[in-house]
């Protein structure tokens, strides 16, 4: 028999709220597995075990009193160290963050909170969510489940590879032009990045407002529509949320075959990645045509210049978004006794990460005055004319489909002094940053030596469901479930 | 007089105005209080407002309206859609090391541009003849924008240099602040000072802000002469000093250009202690702002709906009461400006016909009595303890009401009335029950004036003989008789009464 951790939550779920099981007992589970396995792929940053064995208790209760406790009764969730936990350190992996413990919960951790979920703990990073490995971080690389010496992606890379390596069935991530989808497709989970403004950031730490969303990461849709049902929704904490309907469904396989999606192909960004990666996506074009669907190749024109404007939006926000961290009011340990403020200014600044130092420089440059229009300015434009080719394909399509990385993981180190090769590596996923679209990595097979491959799926702005009925149509296809790393 | 000198070199002087939206309930983008003022230091705060790691601004609806209100006051355009930009610097007292603001550098994101406003002026007075400072003058809005109160820091020391602390209060931070940037349309000193004189009546009159609050209304001052580089001053504490640090920056001014030396375009910060402005920092330092759109508050769309709207709320201006005061009720110009240049006296005035609707009384009651009497208590109050502070608190609309009443429907003689109103006006009682108390009335039965004047010929018999060739007699009789009877005749009939008697004897 399979043991409690490697079931999908939704089962569990169902057994603690029919008393098979007792919360206490699963999370109980968890927190052994994650003792045992977490030395190895460093996922973590801060653990809340206590905390969560407190709450599994309170769940408990409440189920023996007969009190409905929620979508998410008894799960323990994950959340990226990104998003604020009451009493919970959050440090967004920084030194310049070490100390510093949230009085408040970010609107999606208080939701989960209300649907019986558990925070279990907080997730490794990049520092402030810039990268695409999870190596820069104070708190030392994520490694990838499927082999440790291997990057597990990034930025939200301890989201997805504590989700991989069976720790916790759930976590939240944050997708600023790739984070949660290229993890998930490094460590071989799903992880999607809901439409811009579907979901609050209230409480998630900014690297680029205009871009980013919090989106869930699980081993199966089964298991991410619930959480994603949970965390969607306008919040007045956040005026960017939009009203609206959220209420995701898990179709039945007899009813999507009836839906006949119309797929468009991006052949040139199949065509450009390794060649394990590209056969990986032709197989998955193969079996949503065997489904019903009618698949068409397309492209987008404009997508050559989609990385630079991105990076140009992406660091001028962040550079004013960082400029908050002073250690005056909060931050690390040490105080500003004793200095003139100018020079204490530049002694706690010195404590960020150099790849965000490399971020904030660049984001000054493009921001200061006289290089506004040339680069702000112009990227904004391009933006505006990426979202226009997004809006043509999609009066044709219903979904776009690529690979989420051109590549397959790498060793860690391996790239970790060439951050414009790592820039070129966000190219597929910036995309649907840019014009505020609904994007999904889901686990599509493995190369010859183990490794996974993820593919995407884009969708228009609210148009999560597309998405959802795809990736229930490729589960079935294949199934998941064979795509375990060995740990 | 600086319009004296005649120095050939054109003043200009350009404002910007700082107006706290102090009505408001909330900040601007918090539920944390507008009014800051009573909470001990870091109390009304929260993470929003304190900038911590994760929160978002949420933008308070009604501090748009304010605003709104404020550039329809300065007859701006409204834009159908507004934005917020950051403003990038670090200083301690921001608590994000950015300001959201608004910027029309890149587009049109202010709440309100390209507006203009005539000030009324201050009433002529016989005495001043430099007619050309008082005429009405109109003065250029380049642009009103709605943004966010930096917190405050308290320094050990005046000067930086030996201070071993500062300390840090971010109970301001967030609140609103409405800034009003003028084109540099004042030619003078004297022009600046009526200009804000009445912008205050005017942030009064539309229920914004309390300008009596300390801070609540700021003012930063541009000056250039002869066409020369602009200087701005900064750190200006009161509207007193904004008066006198365009003096020392215009003498400063022509000396350097007396000597040959180039007016820089700089910022100088007043030293209100030594009456001197003092080169603040230098210009590429001020200058880089890296300013972009807030991508957490979207644009706004206002629409015209919001503009209809907001204008049907826009309570009755200066200028307007003015026109009313002058053509509805018809009072004198002279009068009705005083009037209306303080809202508390217009309001005062307008509270007191509603007790009797004699406007031209009433308003000759407010402005040359109770006025007079609140100049002349505060010339004394200073140094007399003793002196009871008299203001509108302690003088009821209705006591104006009632000596206005008194006066025009009982023929209360004026002086009595005057006495009445000083007993009213000390004691609080009502003019009515003074009256009573007194039991004064006029004395209009014939025979006992008449026994007066027989009184008063009786013991200067000469008066009859010179009566024949000096009609002043009469005057002078009637004097003595007010005298005698503290004004309670009437004179009409006194007169009157006088010329028999002297005929007839």
């Amino acid at each position: 028999m399979r043991s409690l951790y490697e079931l999908p939550a939704f089962v569990v779920s169902r057994k603690i709220q029919d008393q098979e099981i007792s919360a206490e007992e699963y999370i109980s589970i968890i927190i052994e597995r994650i003792k045992e396995v977490d030395s190895k792929v460093n996922s973590f940053t801060s653990l809340n075990f206590e905390g969560a064995l407190t709450m599994s208790r309170a769940i408990d209760k409440k189920i023996k009193e007969g009190i409905n406790t929620g979508l998410l009764t008894g799960i323990p969730v994950g959340i990226k160290d990104n998003i604020s936990v009451q009493g919970l350190k959050n440090t967004c992996a920084s030194r310049m963050l070490s100390e510093y413990v949230s009085p408040y919960d970010a609107t999606v951790v208080s939701k989960i909170k209300e649907q019986g979920g558990i925070i279990i703990g907080k997730l490794n990073m990049d520092e402030f969510g810039m990268g695409t490995t999870s190596e820069y971080s104070s708190f030392g690389p994520v490694r990838n489940p499927w082999d440790l010496e291997y990057v597990a992606g990034g930025s939200s890379g301890g989201s997805a590879a504590s989700v991989a390596s069976l720790q916790i069935p759930l976590s939240l991530g944050s997708d600023t032009g790739g984070s949660i989808r290229c993890p998930s497709s490094f460590c071989s989970v799903i992880g999607i990045k809901p439409t811009y403004g579907s979901v609050s950031r209230s409480g998630l730490i900014s690297y680029s407002n205009s871009l980013e969303q919090i989106g869930p990461i699980a081993r199966t849709i089964y298991d991410l529509v619930p959480i994603l049902n949970v965390i969607s929704g306008e919040d007045p904490k956040d005026n960017t949320t939009v009203h609206k309907k959220y209420d995701y469904q898990l179709n039945t396989i007899d009813n999507l075959l009836t839906k006949k999606y119309k797929v468009g192909v991006l052949n040139e960004f199949i065509d450009d990645s390794e060649i394990e990666v590209a056969r990986t996506s032709q197989k998955k074009v193969k079996q949503l045509e065997d489904y019903g669907c009618e698949l068409e190749d397309t492209r987008i024109p404009l997508a050559d210049y989609a990385l630079a404007s991105y990076y140009v939006i992406a660091t001028a926000e962040a550079s004013s978004n960082l400029s908050r961290y002073d250690n005056l009011r909060y931050g690390y340990e040490g105080s500003p006794e004793g200095y003139e403020w100018n020079s204490y200014f530049s002694e706690s600044r010195s404590k960020f990460g150099d790849e965000v130092k490399l971020r904030i420089l660049l984001g000054s440059y493009v921001l200061s005055a006289g290089y506004f229009g040339k680069y702000y300015a112009k990227a904004q434009t391009i933006r505006s004319m990426i979202k226009r080719e997004f809006d043509i394909l999609f009066n044709k399509y219903d979904i776009l489909l690529l690979p989420t990385m051109p590549v397959l993981p790498f060793k860690l180190g391996e790239k970790i002094s060439q951050p414009i090769e790592q820039y070129n590596l966000d190219v597929y996923t910036i995309l649907a940053n840019l014009a505020g679209l609904t994007a999904i990595s889901i686990p599509a097979g493995l190369s010859e030596k183990g490794f996974p491959i993820g593919v995407q799926l884009i969708a228009n702005a609210f148009d999560e469901q597309k998405l959802i009925d795809a990736a229930v149509i490729l589960e079935r296809a294949e199934g998941f479930e064979k795509w375990i790393p060995r740990i | 007089m600086i319009s004296k000198m005649k120095t050939g070199q054109v003043l200009k002087i350009g404002l910007e105005l700082h107006c706290q939206l102090t009505n408001l309930q909330t900040k601007l983008f918090c539920d944390c209080l507008s009014n800051y003022r009573n909470s001990s230091p870091n109390e009304n705060t929260c993470p929003i407002c304190l900038g911590l790691p994760g929160t978002l601004p949420l933008l308070n609806k009604k501090a748009v309206e304010f605003a709104s209100m404020i550039c329809m006051a300065f007859n701006c355009n409204i834009p159908e859609k507004i934005s917020f930009y950051r403003k990038n610097y670090f200083y301690p007292d921001l608590p994000k090391n950015y300001q959201i603001t608004q910027y029309n550098s890149y587009e049109l994101s202010s709440i309100g541009y390209e507006g203009a406003i005539e000030f009324v002026g201050e009433s002529k007075s016989k005495t001043d003849t430099s007619a050309d400072d008082q005429e009405r003058s109109k003065v250029r809005i380049a642009r009103v924008q709605l943004e966010e109160d930096p917190g405050k820091i308290t320094y050990e020391e005046d000067k930086s240099a030996v201070n071993n602390y500062s300390l840090i209060d971010y109970n301001r931070a967030g609140v609103s602040l409405v800034e009003i940037v003028t084109e540099p349309d004042f030619s003078s000193p004297l022009a600046v000072r009526t200009f804000l004189k009445e912008i205050v009546n005017l942030f009064e009159y539309l229920g914004v802000t309390d300008p009596s609050l300390e801070g609540s209304v700021r003012c930063d001052v541009n000056v250039s002469l002869g066409g020369g580089k602009k200087v701005e001053i900064k750190n200006i504490s009161s509207f007193k000093e904004v008066e006198k640090s365009i003096y020392y920056e215009i003498t400063r001014q022509k000396t350097l250009i007396m000597h040959d030396i180039d007016v820089k375009s700089e910022t100088r910060h007043w030293d209100e202690k030594r009456k001197v402005t003092v080169a603040a920092r230098s210009k590429e330092e001020e200058e880089e702002y890296r300013y972009f759109p807030e991508p957490d508050i979207p644009r706004i769309i206002l629409g015209s709906k919001f503009v209809s709207r907001v204008r049907a709320t826009l309570p009755e201006l200066p200028i307007e009461r003015l026109k009313r005061y002058t053509d509805v009720y018809k009072i004198s110009d002279h009068t009705a400006k005083i009037l209306i240049n303080d809202k508390r006296i217009s309001d005062f005035f307008e509270e007191s016909l509603r007790y009797y609707k004699s406007p031209i009384e009433i308003s000759n009651w407010i402005v040359n009595e109770l006025l007079t009497k609140i100049n002349e208590k505060d010339r004394q109050g200073i140094s007399d303890h003793n002196v009871r502070g008299l203001d509108f608190l302690s003088v009821l609309p209705s006591q104006v009401a009632e000596v206005a009443k008194l006066v025009e429907e009982k023929s209360l003689n004026r002086n009595i009335a005057r006495d009445i109103f000083d007993k009213s006006i000390e004691s609080g009682t009502s003019p009515l029950k003074i009256i009573e108390n007194l039991e004064i009335e006029k004395i209009s039965d014939e025979a006992s004036i008449i026994k007066i004047i027989q009184d008063i010929l009786n013991s200067q018999p000469q008066l009859i003989e010179q009566s024949k060739n000096n009609p002043n007699v009469i005057n002078y009789v009637l004097g003595l008789i007010m005298k005698e009877t503290r004004g309670r005749v009437n004179p009409q009939i006194a007169m009157k009464l006088i010329k028999e008697s002297l005929e007839a004897n």
